[in-house]
């Protein structure tokens, strides 16, 4: 396993966009995470492909935005497998991305007050 | 922060994860940008719509409209359609960046983006529309606005239509001698102001200044853009015209200057309206009866004494309550029959 957080990533991002910046984008980020991974498990519930996709997706992409390279990279599975992939008996990916995202929440809490 | 600035341009982000939204916001911002944000395609039109951008930097996952259809409908309008659209994607496929580029998007930057990247993209965009708009302004300059959008819209072609339209004629009456006895530069002011003062009575009521020699210039009302009332488009310009220079001469007097004295012609008709010239040189004219007899009219006013005479199909289409006076049937050269004329009042 590599770092939850890929430091290179993250301090670039701080170079780039400000430390202060960074640090608020994420708290944004924080508060609106959940509700992705909500929307993820609520469209495998109902069904529902599409939101499924899109939810994955964007969870990927703010990943890949901090360096969370492992949580982008489940994402990514999820994305590509798509709904009947993630439903596959041997398909723990979703279960996955939430126990990745709780190490990511603590990195990302711990590294914007660094 | 060691960003280096570019000129300020207007942008568009549309993007519906809040931290993409905010983070791409704030590179641009940093690059010296004027940022505008909106979560979806249908909100990112309706900015598009309110306000002016210069680029648009579209996400192409988003609920309600996607950035597809925001491309789709920004080609199908001609008011948009020349804004470049960065799309920013992370997408899966290649497919995906394809159809963004044959859906007419100018670049494409894989997300997260990279800022470095994110400045030279931008500027090479915003560098190409500069040149575009550029371009654009030439053609409208020496073309009419009108023309020039009939041109974006379909094309150069040479070749005529019949239209149903008014023809309008108009000069400075004895400008040969107001020439001889002012410094040439008085007279190049004269005529930049006064041609200023014509267009703007022309273009207002929709009508499109093809010609102008000397002090002379042809307008067509109708072509290449259709007009619901030709007529009363072409009077009212006509009266106005002649409002502007009342106006006009009121500051030469001042200035102690001679004053001017215009006269215009109008007549409707059928006419051949289309491009003439060759394929390295042409213009947007018209051709026909209707043609010939709105310079006759403009003639005819010197020995009329009236400022406006137009004809009896134009009179026809007029509002009632405007007094026009008919003036009888007149010989007009190059008419086998006289033509009834008639004399719209200048107040």
């Amino acid at each position: 396993m590599s770092a939850t957080i890929d430091r290179a990533t993250f301090t670039a991002l701080q170079d780039t966009a400000g430390k202060d910046f960074v640090s608020e984008l994420v708290g944004t980020f924080l508060e609106e995470a959940p509700g992705m991974l909500g929307d993820l498990h609520a469209a495998l519930r109902a069904g529902e492909p599409e939101r499924f996709r899109r939810a994955a997706h964007s969870l990927k992409s703010n990943g890949l935005t901090f360096g969370a390279l492992d949580f982008a990279a489940i994402a990514k599975r999820l994305e590509l497998a798509g709904l009947e992939g993630a439903r596959a008996p041997d398909a723990p990916d979703v279960g996955a991305l939430d126990a990745e995202y709780a190490r990511v929440a603590a990195a990302l809490e711990a590294l914007r007050h660094a | 922060m060691r960003e280096i600035r570019a000129a300020p341009a207007r942008l568009l982000v549309a993007d519906d994860n809040k931290v993409n939204r905010l983070l791409l916001a704030r590179s641009l911002e940093l690059q010296g940008h004027r940022v505008t944000m909106a979560e979806n395609g249908r909100i990112a039109l309706e900015k598009l719509a309110q306000e002016p951008f210069d680029l648009v930097l579209l996400d192409m996952e988003m609920p309600e409209m996607t950035g597809f259809e925001v491309l789709e409908r920004l080609a199908a309008d001609p008011q948009l359609r020349d804004i470049p659209v960065i799309v920013t994607s992370s997408l899966e496929g290649i497919d995906h960046v394809v159809r963004c580029l044959e859906l007419g998007a100018e670049d494409y930057l894989p997300k997260p983006v990279n800022p470095v990247l994110l400045r030279a993209r931008l500027g090479a965009s915003l560098e190409k529309k500069r040149l575009r708009d550029q371009q654009k302004e030439l053609v409208r300059r020496f073309a009419t606005a009108a023309v020039a959008d009939d041109v974006a819209t379909s094309g150069f072609a040479l070749g005529g239509k019949h239209v149903r339209g008014s023809i309008m004629f108009s000069d400075i009456r004895g400008f040969t001698s107001l020439v001889e006895s002012q410094p040439p530069e008085d007279t190049i002011d004269l005529l930049n102001t006064y041609y200023t003062l014509m267009f703007d009575a022309i273009g207002g009521q929709g009508g499109v200044v093809n010609q102008m020699v000397g002090d002379g210039l042809m307008a067509i009302f109708g072509a290449p853009l259709p007009l619901a009332q030709p007529e009363r488009a072409a009077v009212n310009a006509a009266r106005e015209m002649l409002e502007l220079v009342r106006l006009f001469n009121a500051d030469r007097r001042a200035l102690g200057k001679p004053e001017i004295r215009i006269g215009i012609g109008v007549a409707t008709g059928e006419m051949v309206a289309g491009y003439t010239g060759t394929q390295e040189r042409a213009t947007y004219t018209c051709v026909g009866d209707t043609v010939n007899l709105a310079a006759r009219l403009e003639q005819h006013t010197k020995d009329a004494g009236h400022a406006i005479l137009i004809d009896e199909t134009t009179r026809a289409a007029l509002d009632a309550t405007l007094s026009v006076s008919a003036l009888g049937r007149v010989a007009i050269r190059g008419k086998a029959e006289a033509i009834e004329v008639f004399a719209v009042p200048e107040g």
